[in-house]
């Protein structure tokens, strides 16, 4: 950002965001891509569901980060961290102890995982990773097993429920009352929780001892035993983080959308896909990631639908083409 | 060395045992294989279809013409290779003379070639409903007593057009094979009526976010046709519920079904009063169709409330199966010749009314186009709201016109 | 387990007298392999023989690049299907979408060669990075080749993909035939099988095992280590190619479910099962795996198969990292050990688990 044609481009760049987003659109711009609607709305659902995703990958790439533990059983967390809010928020009636009860579920069983199975196989991450397929495809199958087939949604709170008025213009009536745009309040609330959740991560990493003690292990894992801390807890502590990150956005995103069956390996894929484009082991790299992934999935939805799926991947391995280790990533 | 020799007769004598099954076939049994998808996600739907299949086996005692049926079953994971697979055993393992399934589109197309392979063993149906697996290339002995994909659409156009007045429709469907045929079915008689589709957004199989596509639907249309199946369905409504979608829906043969209607959340608001076509209805005040819901009610407590119409496919199929069976004594020594010939010629009463065959073996069958009620206690049902009768494979169009105008895909047919 | 060490026992670690007891096997196994048609029923010289043989053969391109690469690939499964899609394309099929008509000496040899320059690219993204990325980025490309043949159907029809690819008849023999594809498949098998054996010694195998091991010293004595990678997994493509045109014949249609998620999880799976570090291991878990698919709807309910697959997979995993295989060495071993009552120590010795560092 020092240079000053870096800083010009980006002025002029934010200024022209600014003005699609604000300014009433004219009639050959609307010619050229579309109704202003349609883009607005798509940017917003980009972001929203760049909320999600990092919900989900921030967990796995924090466990990579420290424990070079690739954890390919993330997605069935997710699933079994969604079910279990479910049963609980059915249970209870409240939404919320339905969101802590993924949590709280699916941290349990990363720290079982992790004091069980992977404390045995320690510094042998290819077993490691091959065990956890080997658990997503024995989880996959008794999820399948007890929830059955069905598709669950949450109801979520009244308060969460229903569209709210934006400050953004679409278009203007024959009779001159301006269109002003809805939107779900729910995914803006998503996003909210994902911004609260990855700052809460930050000050947890950067600001209490324990988060320094993590970076020491993403840095140095032997000398962070040497120094006498019991590594032991610190890695049951952050795949307990890891994992109940990805049982709560099991909640979160099936209110948001709902919870079926092959939502793990969905999950699982974007995490994939977030992480090696942000660069694994980085919280940041992993918002910057989910944020270019939500974008274009969401572009490529609603512009060009039959590709659309393909294009996260594109953006895959231009950067894997570009910068092997991802964004934000370190050479391994 | 020792080691070696010593594990060899073991191996050998194993490999004899399984490799000497499937030889002896008693005359006075017959064997009839049973195939539907008890693996991943449709697990649910071939069990409702082996339960039609028991219900028509029930009804007659395991037995024709003085002889017992013995029943193997298979099970596939819904995709095309499973499906040969598990037939594959069926037929060459196992022995089975004749064989009701598959279950889902693709799987048929596969089995129909099969089937070209093995023409001693007669195939019949279970509940696939891809129209290319009779109408193209069809297997002289592959039979198919339900309708296909196009024709569960019949009626709906029409109904649209001009019992509802709706003249300019949007399409949300997903993007595969099924979808094209339903959408097909829909468009066919709706544009020659003079009915419009300005936009078709094809969505990928599996996508649950429909809220960029919700955005770039068109505004000014008369009502949106959702040809989309379980979650995806459950999801694209719920989401067009929260984004303040207020037109009209129209539903495809899978939208409008149970697993969508039974479902717990919020798409229930949307979807009563929505207008679809399929070949079952929920509440058909026909004795005939009541009579079989009773039926099926009796012997599967656990079952469904109401029979799927899996279950309906793979009970008529398997009813077809017995009825020629009857006709011909149970004798199906010359490979099957005389059973097929009395299969091809067979009329017969379902729970859904007449079916009888074409000549590509395909049913000529009614279709019920229904709305969606809420019933008194709440749970939401198909109501019968007009019955297209004797529908045909190419929509009552002779076949070579029919298939003049191409195979179905996301632009073909088209009226803008 | 780590596949990065290089001091696995060889194939007769434990055997009390190695020379001619593997001989012995060998000869064994020769023999069974080559009369079984004669013995079983077409439905298992087909479906049961053949196709053990043909996915053994797709799982061989797994090993090679595990085994000897430590580089595990989610992708070979991807590559195979590169080569059916090229046949059904290429060649005849039932869809009425491409299907160019080329004859099959022509369109098999193009298919597999398409299908190794394809798997070269592949491992030229995925060697970048090394060791356990590898894993996930062919996870993620195999997930992407997916997408786009389910999505793009000007090329590949598509969610259908292709039906009614049928093995030409070559010399009056028609090759769908379940003897002739045995002993087509068996032929495929046994030459890529005799090839790793061969490339193992070779001055590319030692050198990929060299690398394996350690990367940055081979880098320092002056290797190339991608390209070396990278020719790697041009020579697993072709094997992986080869079998996946043996594929589509059996199957005779190839649609985005060949080359699925599960189908790739499927081939590592079969890998890791048998043992990746031995080119028998392969085809060991292949065979059970497919006697598993085709029995366990007689033997367990069939809608909890993936639950019987996985725990097997996690069995051995925890059991014997090195698979069945080495779960066969151990128990000679202990045999061995109790039969000569200490008096002789057992030659060989199992790896330490999970005290590799890599």
């Amino acid at each position: 950002m020092k240079h000053p044609a870096v800083a010009l481009s980006s002025a002029i760049f934010a200024a022209l965001v600014l003005w699609l987003f604000l300014a009433l659109w004219p009639a050959w711009l609307v010619a050229a891509i579309g109704p202003k609607k349609v883009l607005v709305n798509t940017i917003f659902n980009g972001v929203t569901l760049a909320g999600l995703y990092f919900l989900v990958a921030s967990g796995f790439t924090l466990v990579f980060g420290l424990m070079r533990n690739v954890n390919l059983a993330h997605g069935s967390l997710y699933l079994f961290g969604a079910y279990m809010g479910y049963a609980a928020a059915n249970w209870t009636g409240y939404w919320v102890l339905g969101v802590a009860a993924g949590f709280a579920s699916a941290a349990l069983v990363g720290v079982l995982m992790q004091v069980m199975i992977f404390r045995r196989m320690e510094g042998d991450d290819l077993r490691q990773t091959l065990v956890t397929i080997g658990i997503s495809i024995v989880a996959a199958d008794q999820m399948l097993a007890v929830f059955s087939g069905n598709t669950y949604q949450f109801t979520p709170p009244t308060w969460f429920d229903g569209a709210v008025a934006t400050p953004i213009v679409t278009a203007v009536k024959s009779n001159g009352d301006p269109v002003v745009m809805m939107y779900p309040l729910y995914r803006l609330a998503v996003l909210v929780m994902a911004i609260a959740i990855g700052v809460a991560l930050w000050l947890f990493l950067n600001r209490t001892r324990i988060g320094m003690m993590i970076r020491a292990g993403v840095d140095d894992r032997g000398m962070l035993s040497v120094t006498g801390v019991n590594v032991h807890v610190v890695f049951a502590t952050v795949f307990a983080i890891g994992a109940g990150l990805a049982g709560l956005a099991g909640v979160v995103g099936g209110t948001a959308l709902s919870i079926a069956p092959g939502e793990d390996v969905r999950y699982l894929l974007a995490s994939l896909v977030v992480v090696i484009v942000g660069g694994m082991g980085s919280v940041t790299g992993a918002a910057i990631g989910a944020l270019l992934i939500g974008l274009a999935e969401q572009i490529g939805l609603a512009y060009f639908p039959t590709y659309g799926v393909v294009l996260t991947f594109v953006i895959m391995v231009v950067v894997l083409a570009v910068r092997p280790q991802g964004i934000l990533g370190r050479p391994a | 060395m020792t080691i070696a020799m010593k594990r060899l007769p073991a191996v050998a004598a194993a490999l004899a045992l399984l490799a000497g099954t499937g030889a002896a076939r008693a005359e006075d049994t017959i064997k009839m294989g049973g195939l539907a998808t008890l693996e991943g996600a449709f697990a649910v739907l071939g069990q409702d279809s082996f339960r039609g299949m028991d219900l028509a086996l029930q009804e007659v005692n395991y037995t024709v013409a003085g002889k017992k049926i013995v029943v193997v079953k298979g099970s596939s994971d819904a995709s095309p290779e499973s499906a040969v697979k598990a037939t594959r055993k069926l037929v060459e393992e196992d022995g089975v003379q004749i064989l009701i399934g598959p279950l889902s589109g693709s799987e048929g197309i596969a089995v129909k070639d099969y089937a070209k392979t093995q023409p001693k063993v007669t195939f019949l149906n279970g509940s696939s409903a891809a129209q290319d697996t009779t109408l193209i290339n069809p297997a002289e002995n592959f039979f198919r007593f339900n309708t296909d994909g196009v024709q569960w659409m019949a009626g709906l156009g029409d109904y649209i057009y001009n019992k509802k007045g709706y003249k300019k429709v949007a399409i949300v469907a997903e993007d595969y094979s099924f979808p094209y045929s339903q959408v097909e079915g829909f468009m066919l008689p709706f544009c020659k009526l003079g009915g419009h589709v300005p936009s078709k957004s094809w969505v990928p199989i599996g996508n649950k976010d429909f809220s960029s596509v919700i955005a770039a639907l068109p505004d000014d249309v008369d009502a949106i046709l959702v040809v989309l199946g379980g979650a995806d369905a459950i999801n694209f409504l719920t989401q067009y519920q929260q984004a303040g979608g207020t037109l009209p829906l129209i539903g495809g043969s899978i939208t409008a079904d149970q697993t969508v209607l039974g479902a717990k959340g919020q798409q229930r608001k949307a979807v009563v009063g929505m207008p679809s076509a399929g070949p079952t209805a929920d509440t058909w005040d026909d004795p005939r169709w009541k009579a079989f819901v009773a039926q099926y009610r009796k012997a599967f407590p656990d079952g469904f409330p109401v029979p799927s119409l899996f279950a309906d496919a793979y009970y008529m199929n398997t009813k077809a199966a017995l009825l020629a069976l009857a006709q011909v004594n149970g004798d199906l020594s010359d490979g099957g010749v005389k059973y097929r010939e009395a299969l091809a010629k067979l009329t017969f009463e379902t729970p859904t009314g007449m079916v009888k065959l074409d000549k590509n073996r395909n049913a000529i069958a009614d279709i019920f186009v229904t709305e969606v009620t809420e019933a008194s206690d709440g749970t939401l049902l198909n109501k019968v709201v007009s019955i297209a009768k004797d529908v045909d494979e190419t929509l009552g169009v002779p076949q070579a016109e029919f298939l003049k105008n191409g195979p179905a895909s996301r632009d073909n047919p088209d009226c803008k | 387990m780590s596949v990065a060490r290089a001091d696995a026992p060889a194939v007769t670690a434990g055997s009390a007298d190695p020379g001619s007891s593997a001989d012995a096997f060998y000869v064994v196994g020769a023999i069974l392999l080559l009369a079984f048609p004669l013995f079983a029923s077409p439905f298992f010289t087909f479906q049961i023989g053949a196709y053990s043989l043909v996915l053994g053969t797709v799982a061989l391109s797994v090993m090679v690049l595990g085994g000897y690469g430590g580089m595990v690939s989610l992708a070979q499964m991807t590559v195979a299907g590169i080569a059916g899609y090229t046949i059904a394309i290429l060649g005849h099929n039932g869809s009425n979408v491409m299907g160019l008509g080329w004859p099959w000496w022509l369109a098999v040899p193009v298919a597999i060669l398409l299908g190794a320059v394809a798997s070269a690219l592949i491992g030229a993204l995925a060697v970048r990075t090394a060791g356990i990325y590898t894993i996930m980025i062919t996870l993620a490309i195999a997930t992407a080749f997916f997408y786009f043949v389910r999505q793009n159907y000007a090329l590949f029809n598509g969610f259908n993909g292709f039906h009614g690819v049928e093995p030409p008849k070559v010399l009056g023999v028609y090759l769908r035939d379940p003897v002739p594809f045995y002993y087509l498949s068996l032929a495929v098998a046994v030459f890529f099988y005799g090839a790793t054996i061969y490339a193992e010694r070779s001055t590319f195998g030692l050198t990929l095992q060299a690398l394996r091991d350690n990367p940055r010293r081979a880098r320092a004595i002056g290797f190339d280590v991608s390209a070396h990678r990278i020719f790697a997994f041009f020579l697993a493509g072709v094997i992986a190619s080869t079998a996946g045109v043996l594929l589509v014949w059996f199957n005779s249609q190839i649609s985005p479910g060949s080359v699925s998620v599960g189908a790739a999880v499927d081939s590592l799976v079969i890998t890791v099962v048998g043992g990746i570090r031995r080119p028998i291991g392969p085809f060991i878990g292949a065979l059970l795996f497919v006697i598993l698919q085709n029995f366990a709807v007689d033997l367990v309910n069939p809608d909890r198969f993936n639950t019987v697959i996985g725990l097997v997979f996690l069995a051995v995993l925890f059991v014997s990292p090195d698979g069945l295989l080495g779960l066969v060495d151990r128990l000679r071993t202990v045999a061995a050990a109790q039969s000569l009552r200490q008096a002789v120590p057992p030659q060989g010795h199992m790896p330490n688990q999970g005290t590799a560092k890599d």
